[in-house]
């Protein structure tokens, strides 16, 4: 299926472009506009960034397989992601990795069957002083333990 | 103490309040004198970078080519990914207009008319906050061309904000230009240095958040006054983020030359639990740990702290209890080195991969003591043979560690010398995966 980009986020992807001396240069805001419409990087995505910003698709994919932060896969609705880095490994990180992953019975970068939630195992997110930490989708729970990540899931259950 | 980057001003993310506080008169002050004068006045300050390197910044502004004939750039870094650092974000949150005031004043002392804001892919709401803040500066006619109104200048230059995407090298400030360009975050061989040869071929500076955030008030207040505060030789205050096995975890802003044990034990709360301290590391990360019995008397600054055998790096200090498994943290830290190491130099890219395969097998309790050395000896390999400072910063901890914690690692050391060949050195980054096949 062909993938084009929303009327909002054409204007926002034109906004971008216009901030750099070469197309080239817009492409990791492209894959950004295109991930929160598309959900994940597909092939189309793909060819339609590079017909627009004259890009290559091997560029394109080089970019999308170098930064961790692309999905190269669809990801659950609620992409879980907890850091284990050093300051979170000092206060639970780990254990509340372990905890979510027994739960869901995922692992890191699979998704659970009804697609609802995916897992990662993140570096350090800024977050070393508010640890440990979890974050959904794009926004962060801090500070928090066993208890406050049961809260968070059911809640998301119950959004969904 | 007076707080410079992080005043203690309610609302002062607003731009009204930062106005009302004497925002913007900085730059206003900036634009009344030459270029050279500002450069200056920064120099003479002694203002040093808090990215990592605590570099001269007035220095660095005048490696900028005088002449106009091609466009020059202003980079600000806040990718703000060395484990342990959390400050930056805290500017985007609490005082991004004294920011953008900054990037006003440097982006005219170096005369770049562009400035891109680089900002980590994970902060997704500190970049919304920033944007806001932009925005609030440009409909005020701070930023773009209006401002040649707004200050009487024939000066003008827009900012945007860059958003990242996940990796830890685009710090470093070549890999973060060519992240700009649209492409994989690879660092440049140096020189040419970016001043001559950076964003698309052109004179290009870039600076940490922090560092671009303390420009106003040293101009407002003058060099002589920054100068004096803190240590003379890195003056100014530093923004302190305090990590791990603390009670009261969180960044401080406190004058450079703070004794690092007053910052553990009267501004962080002490350790949890009053449990004796066995391991801090200074500085991010990357930087030498320090044995519990090597802080008392240290100072934090970029001298006090390399006669200390250590580093300033970020500031981001992490306390480690006694009872921390230092075997596990070693693993842990040599794993993101690894993982984020780009690939492009084999010394870093086989090293890194060696280091954690060695670490994870002591971690396993199947190590040897030659394991030990074999650990120095690969860091040491590793170490000035690389592109970028990734290869130290991978290589420190491991090389200061073993050594510092010499007879803690010897007494996690098998017994039985267990040397499996089965050791396959996982080289790549870690990518998710197989693709999905580009259909037409
Ligand atoms: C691997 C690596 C990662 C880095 N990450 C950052 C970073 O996240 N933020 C930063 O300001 N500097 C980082 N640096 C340092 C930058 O290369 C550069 O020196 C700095 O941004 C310059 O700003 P300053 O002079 O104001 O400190 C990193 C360096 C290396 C080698
Ligand atoms: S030192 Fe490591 S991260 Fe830096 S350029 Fe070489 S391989 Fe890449
Ligand atoms: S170590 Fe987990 S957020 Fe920094």
């Amino acid at each position: 299926m062909e993938f084009k980009y929303s009327e909002e986020n054409q204007k926002k992807l034109d906004e971008i472009v216009s901030h750099y001396p070469h197309k080239k240069a817009g492409t990791m805001a492209a894959l950004w506009l295109a991930q929160e419409q598309n959900g994940w990087i597909s092939g189309e995505v793909m060819e339609e960034i590079s017909a627009q910003l004259e890009v290559t698709l091997e560029e394109i994919l080089g970019v999308i397989t170098f930064y961790t932060m692309y999905n190269k896969n669809p990801m659950g609705k609620f992409h879980l992601q907890v850091c284990t880095n050093v300051s979170c490994m000092l206060r639970g990180g780990y254990q509340i990795y372990d905890h979510v992953k027994n739960k869901l019975g995922i692992g890191n970068m699979q998704v659970t069957d009804d697609k609802l939630f995916s897992l990662e195992e993140v570096e350090c997110m800024g977050s070393c002083g508010t640890a440990p930490m979890i974050a959904v989708n794009e926004d962060y729970y801090e500070n928090i333990n066993i208890e406050d990540v049961e809260k968070i899931l059911e809640s998301l259950k119950n959004k969904n | 103490m007076e707080k410079i980057v992080l005043p203690d001003i309610e609302n002062l993310h607003l731009i009204d309040i930062y106005i009302a506080n004497g925002g913007f008169e900085a730059a206003k002050k900036a634009f009344a004198k030459t270029p050279d004068d500002i450069i200056d006045e920064v120099k003479k300050s002694g203002l040093r970078g808090r990215g990592g390197a605590a570099f001269s910044a007035g220095l660095k502004w005048s490696f900028m080519p005088k002449s106009n004939d091609k466009p020059k750039y202003l980079c600000i870094n806040g990718d703000e990914s060395e484990p342990g650092s959390f400050k930056d974000r805290q500017i985007f949150e609490y005082n991004p207009h004294q920011l953008i005031e900054g990037i006003l004043i440097a982006a005219y002392a170096i005369q770049a008319k562009i400035t891109y804001i680089y900002i980590r892919g994970e902060y997704h709401k500190w970049i919304k906050l920033l944007q806001k803040a932009l925005d609030d500066a440009y409909a005020k006619g701070y930023v773009g061309e209006k401002m040649k109104e707004t200050f009487g200048t024939d000066f003008a230059c827009d900012i945007y904000i860059h958003k990242g995407a996940g990796a830890y090298i685009c710090g470093e400030e070549s890999a973060l230009m060519n992240s700009i360009e649209g492409k994989r975050g690879y660092p440049r061989v140096k020189p040419p240095f970016p001043a001559q040869n950076g964003l698309w071929g052109n004179p290009t500076t870039i600076n940490n958040i922090e560092t671009i955030t303390n420009v106003p008030p040293i101009i407002n207040k003058g060099w002589e006054w920054f100068s004096k505060i803190g240590e003379p030789k890195h003056p100014g205050t530093l923004l302190f983020g305090v990590s791990g096995h603390v009670n009261k975890p969180g960044v401080y802003e406190l004058p450079s030359g703070t004794l690092l044990t007053d910052i553990i034990y009267n501004y962080a709360g002490g350790v949890i639990g009053d449990k004796q301290i066995l391991c801090v590391i200074p500085g991010g990360s990357s930087m030498p740990p320090l044995r519990g019995d090597q802080l008392e008397g240290v100072k934090m600054d970029a001298e006090s702290l390399r006669a200390a055998g250590s580093a300033i790096g970020t500031g981001g200090i992490i306390v480690m209890d006694e009872d921390t498994d230092l075997v596990q943290v070693l693993a842990r830290i040599s794993h993101f080195y690894h993982h984020e190491s780009c690939g492009q130099c084999t010394p870093c890219r086989e090293g890194t991969g060696w280091l954690e395969k060695i670490l994870r097998r002591l971690e396993r309790g199947e190590g040897s003591v030659s394991d030990l050395d074999l650990l120095i000896s690969v860091a040491s390999n590793i170490e000035g043979n690389t592109i970028c400072a990734l290869g130290e910063a991978a290589a420190w901890p491991v090389r200061f560690m073993v050594t510092r914690f010499r007879d803690y690692f010897e007494a996690r050391v098998g017994k039985e010398v267990t040397l499996s060949v089965k050791n396959k050195v996982h080289s790549m980054r870690h990518t998710a995966i197989p693709l999905a096949p580009v259909t037409k």
